[in-house]
């Protein structure tokens, strides 16, 4: 029995290890925020939607999928969260009733098991009553294959034949073992083993036939007596015993499967929910096969930062279909990381299955999103900001394959920029050559300049606008590169307000 | 068919010599048999390295019988023959040990089917193996009639019989409070399997094995034997035929078996001890022996348990030559202390001594002499207020040796009189030395006096050897070169640059 509902024939795995490129992204990409908002103060939500959404899907089929199931959540948000916190509530009570260090003894184990399984056949009974429920007004293949299996697996007839072995392995007739000699003529091989017939049962066959059985009663006093008889049963339900943990184990892991399947959904109910109270538009993206070069938008934006703020953030549109590169260029502090943000994070959201922040967005999957964004400082100290700018595109470039997608903000900018533009370019045609979409967000003119001369037709130029009155309106438009990038704007700004200051300060008497 | 040993050809055969020769300690003997025979107590095989045959027939008797074990197939024909034997021993020990009647006859059952794949076991492997030496094909002929003799046949059978019909017993135990019920076994259905079935729908993947693991002492607690009398007497014929089976074979172990088990262990355990050397890289050979040629040689020869020691702290071992031609009978050794001297002496003891005992030696070519006696005399560190007495033991340790050794009598002598007067030392050692002469010995002398090897045409000069450029370290080398002190003194000068040219060109005018 498989919940199914990540992919149409696997689990998903919460163990998997993120990719190499995870935490440059949950950096770069503010990925932090919009996990929070998924687990609604849920620290297992947090962690599965960090999962699922940095281990995102290369396949349109599963895709396609996810957004299936996701729109029966939308449609259902209360029966998909009471499911969830059905395999919530049977996951903790098989907690509490943890024995320990007790395993050791079959005898208790065994009786632990039969205890933890009543307990789960009480929570499969509620689940199956769910889906005989809701089983109508769900409409995805995964929803429909889920509820049908439940109903199919858990049958009457199959809970009364779990009842009977429950209510058996009690043993309230003693126990029933086989044994053989083994070396030295010590019991080898103990099974345990149900009498051939019920209705004689067999100790009256033991009665009748007399010589045929022994009977060996301890004495009273003979505490050693009874712990060698204990052990002698113990041997013969050994097997029962680890089978009936290893079932509760997969009964239990049942469970969990499925809660973190629906923690997902459950996330992006969350997140839905909290976007759409801040009144942002989602919407289903259109994933297109791998190796394609769709890209277009329109009303995209940043999430975090739609999360993290209180007013509305600005919505921006490109079409970049048929395009290797996506070349940001214009005025500082004009939105262009925040737009090269939720370029990747809506990426990253589309090929894990979820909505994404978009009025529409529809692109080709990628074989792996990637970032290597400006940092304010080199941690380490132990080389040069050039130097540790390239050592992480080393790294990257061990990780990234044909098809990927990699964003760049100000990247090689840590030199002059006639040695930063001629790494760029080098690096940007060798990626390009090999099948990767690179997203560069930059101020280096030589750079931009180069590759509208030389790769124009294979370029979608972006620019911050700039108003009339020299505002940001933290919009992209189309546009080619200027030859200036807006610093003074930004210097007098500054230092307008700092010579000022200053001034009042040379104002004060010396002391 | 008769057939006595594969250590000693005809019939006189040995058990060995249970003293300790009084060469061993300053040999390091002592170490190389302890270690040889460390795991293999049992066997009390230290008589067999006391006592070396005497005889060139006996050397190549073992030599032959070597030889067929350095072949893989027989190596490993003899160690599963000893494992066999081992189990079967500890087999009977416990069914000495063992207080319940039908355990204990089960475990003498069990020895007896070991006993009976040990003996075929080995005729299959020594005829598979195809031995060469007299010693081993004489021993497969004896085992071929002996394991189609009818006593040894009959054994086999009834064991396995028995053993098997007690294999296919099953029964059932119903345990109800403190009471245990013992019946036969009636077909009744495997109860996990049908619950697990009923769980199998939720099975993902393999699953953890929960089972516990149980003790398994060999013997039983007083329950555990209650159940198996019931199943005895369940059984009652053949139980009852297990008892008459054990009584009647109480002495089924042939004597030759248990005495060639013991004599395998004389060629296996030195292999053994040998063989991480030997994968090291470093040479052994078959010395020839000769009771009158006196005209010793060796290649590459080191010092046993020196080797083992440097090998296990992965360091590199030094090997040596001599050689004794014509006339010459005497090695002097002299030369820088702690250059390897006294480990060249033990050598050259040990390999002499491994020898005679018809084994192989350390090197890649060894000529060595079968002698009647070996006497060594170690100088060893004593308290100063014994010097006087230990010069005059020491004294009458030499003269008991000259006075018993022929000319076909080896003499190891390390620093003797060393710790007495230059002046002393100088004319005991020639004095000493002539007699050795005389005596026509064959002889290695270490000593400070390096005049001694002047003395005679028979005597040759060996030193031991530093590196030139760092004289503080050795080579350990010892090599033939007359001992004029001088290659360790230039090494020195070198160094401080202080030989006559380098200290001319250094004093400018």
């Amino acid at each position: 029995m498989k919940a199914f509902l990540m992919y149409p024939d696997r689990d998903f795995d919460v163990e998997q290890a993120p990719p190499p490129a995870a935490e440059a992204l949950k950096q770069d990409l503010g990925l932090p925020i919009v996990f929070r908002a998924m687990a609604g103060g849920d620290a297992f939500l947090n962690e599965v939607a960090s999962k699922a959404v940095l281990s995102s899907l290369d396949d349109v089929e599963t895709i396609r999928y996810r957004q299936a199931i996701l729109r029966d959540c939308l449609g259902n948000p209360k029966t998909v969260r009471l499911l969830y916190e059905l395999a919530v509530e049977a996951i903790q009570r098989e907690k509490k009733g943890f024995w320990g260090g007790l395993s050791k003894h079959p005898g208790y184990m065994l009786h632990r098991s039969v205890e933890v399984l009543e307990m789960f056949t009480e929570m499969l009974r509620k689940l199956r009553g769910i889906a005989e429920q809701s089983s109508g007004s769900f409409g995805s293949a995964g929803f429909k294959r889920f509820f049908a299996m439940l109903i199919t697996e858990l049958s009457d007839e199959y809970f009364a034949e779990i009842g009977e072995h429950l209510r058996r392995l009690r043993f309230r007739g003693g126990v029933l073992e086989s044994a053989m000699p083994g070396n030295g003529l010590k019991g080898r091989n103990y099974r345990l083993r149900k009498a051939n017939d019920d209705q004689s049962g067999w100790f009256n066959r033991l009665l009748g036939r007399g010589p045929s059985s022994f009977t060996y009663r301890l004495h009273e006093r003979d505490e050693a007596g009874a712990r060698a008889l204990s052990e002698l049963r113990d041997r013969g339900i050994n097997l029962v015993a680890s089978a009936m943990a290893r079932s509760t184990d997969h009964i239990l892991s049942f469970f969990t499967l499925m809660r973190t399947e629906l923690a997902f959904y459950v996330g992006c109910l969350n997140l839905t929910e909290a976007l759409t109270a801040k009144r942002q538009l989602i919407c289903f993206p259109e994933p297109s096969a791998l190796g394609g070069r769709e890209l277009g938008f329109e009303g995209l934006y940043d999430a975090a930062l739609a999360l993290s703020m209180d007013r509305n953030v600005v919505g921006n549109k490109a079409h970049a279909e048929g395009k290797d590169i996506v070349l940001i260029t214009g005025a500082n502090q004009g939105g262009k990381s925040t737009f090269l943000r939720s370029l990747g994070l809506a990426q990253l959201m589309m090929q894990s299955g979820m909505v994404v922040p978009a009025r529409q967005y529809g692109a080709a999957v990628c074989s792996g999103v990637f970032s290597h964004f400006k940092r304010e400082e080199d941690a380490t100290m132990t080389s040069g900001k050039f130097d540790e700018e390239l050592e992480r595109m080393n790294r990257i470039a061990d990780q990234i394959r044909a098809h990927g997608m990699i964003l760049f903000n100000e990247a090689f900018a840590a030199t002059n920029e006639r040695e930063g533009s001629e790494i760029a370019r080098q690096i940007v045609h060798a990626l390009v050559e090999q099948q990767v979409r690179v997203c560069f967000v930059t101020h280096m003119y030589d750079f931009a300049h180069g590759l509208e001369e030389e790769d124009g037709d294979k370029v979608v130029f972006l620019r911050a606008e700039r108003s009339e009155g020299g505002e940001r309106t933290f919009r992209m438009i189309e546009a080619r590169p200027l030859d200036t990038s807006f610093g003074e704007d930004l210097f007098r700004k500054i230092f307008s307000t700092e010579e000022a200051s200053a001034e009042r300060r040379d104002r004060r008497p010396a002391a | 068919m008769v057939f006595h040993s594969i250590l000693y050809p005809g019939e006189e055969g040995s058990g060995g010599i249970a003293e300790e020769p009084s060469f061993f300690a300053d040999l390091n003997l002592d170490q190389i048999v302890d270690a040889i025979t460390a795991n293999k107590a049992d066997y009390d095989l230290k008589p067999f390295f006391h006592a070396p045959p005497g005889t060139l027939e006996a050397i190549r008797y073992r030599h032959e019988v070597m030889r067929d074990l350095e072949k893989e197939v027989i190596f490993a024909a003899a160690t599963r023959f000893a494992r066999r034997m081992q189990r079967m021993r500890e087999k009977l020990k416990w069914s000495e040990k063992l207080y319940y009647k039908q355990q204990k006859e089960w475990w003498f059952l069990d020895a007896i089917t070991i006993y009976c794949e040990t003996v075929t076991g080995l005729r299959e492997d020594l005829e598979a193996g195809d031995p060469k030496s007299r010693g081993l094909q004489g021993f497969r002929e004896w085992l071929g009639e002996y394991s189609k003799g009818v006593g040894f046949v009959g054994l086999a059978e009834q064991a396995y019989r028995i053993k098997d019909e007690i294999a296919k017993i099953a029964y059932c135990l119903h345990i109800r409070d403190s009471s245990v019920t013992v019946c036969r076994y009636e077909g009744e259905i495997d109860y996990s399997e049908a619950v697990e079935e009923s769980f199998r729908k939720f099975a993902q993947g393999e699953g953890k094995d929960y089972r516990v693991g149980f003790p398994e002492p060999v013997g039983m607690n007083h329950v555990e034997a209650a159940v198996l009398a019931f199943v005895a007497r369940l059984y009652p014929e053949l139980f009852g035929g297990l008892e008459r089976f054990c009584t009647e074979q109480a002495a089924y172990v042939d004597p030759l078996i248990r005495s060639l088990d013991r004599e395998m262990q004389f060629y296996v355990s030195y292999l053994e001890y040998i063989r991480p050397l030997a994968d090291n890289g470093l040479a052994f050979c078959y010395p020839r022996l000769s009771t009158i040629n006196k005209e010793i040689l060796s290649r590459d020869g080191f010092d046993l348990p020196l080797a083992r020691k440097l090998m296990e702290a992965g360091q590199r071992v030094v090997c040596n030559d001599y050689e004794l031609s014509g006339r010459e009978r005497i090695i002097i050794v002299s030369g820088p202390n702690q250059g390897g001297k006294t480990t060249f002496a033990r050598t050259f003891g040990q390999m002499h001594y491994l020898a005679n005992l018809g084994l192989l030696v350390p090197g890649r070519e060894a000529r060595l002499l079968l002698f009647d006696q070996l006497f060594t005399h170690f100088e060893r560190e004593e308290k100063v207020e014994n010097l006087r007495s230990k010069f005059e033991d020491d004294l009458m340790r030499v003269h008991e040796i000259l006075r018993r050794a022929t000319p076909r009598s080896v003499v190891v002598m390390n620093e003797s009189f060393s710790t007495t007067t230059v002046k002393d030392a100088v004319f005991i050692g020639r004095e000493v030395m002539q007699r050795i002469i005389g005596r026509d010995l064959i002889c290695v002398f270490v000593t400070f006096v390096e005049e001694l090897a002047r003395l005679s045409d028979t005597t040759v000069s060996m030193v031991s050897t530093i590196v030139p450029s760092d004289p503080a370290s050795r080579t350990f080398r010892i090599v033939r070169r007359p001992a004029d002190g001088r290659a360790y003194a230039i090494a020195i000068a070198e160094k401080y640059r202080l030989t006559y040219e380098m200290l001319k060109g250094r004093i400018r005018a």
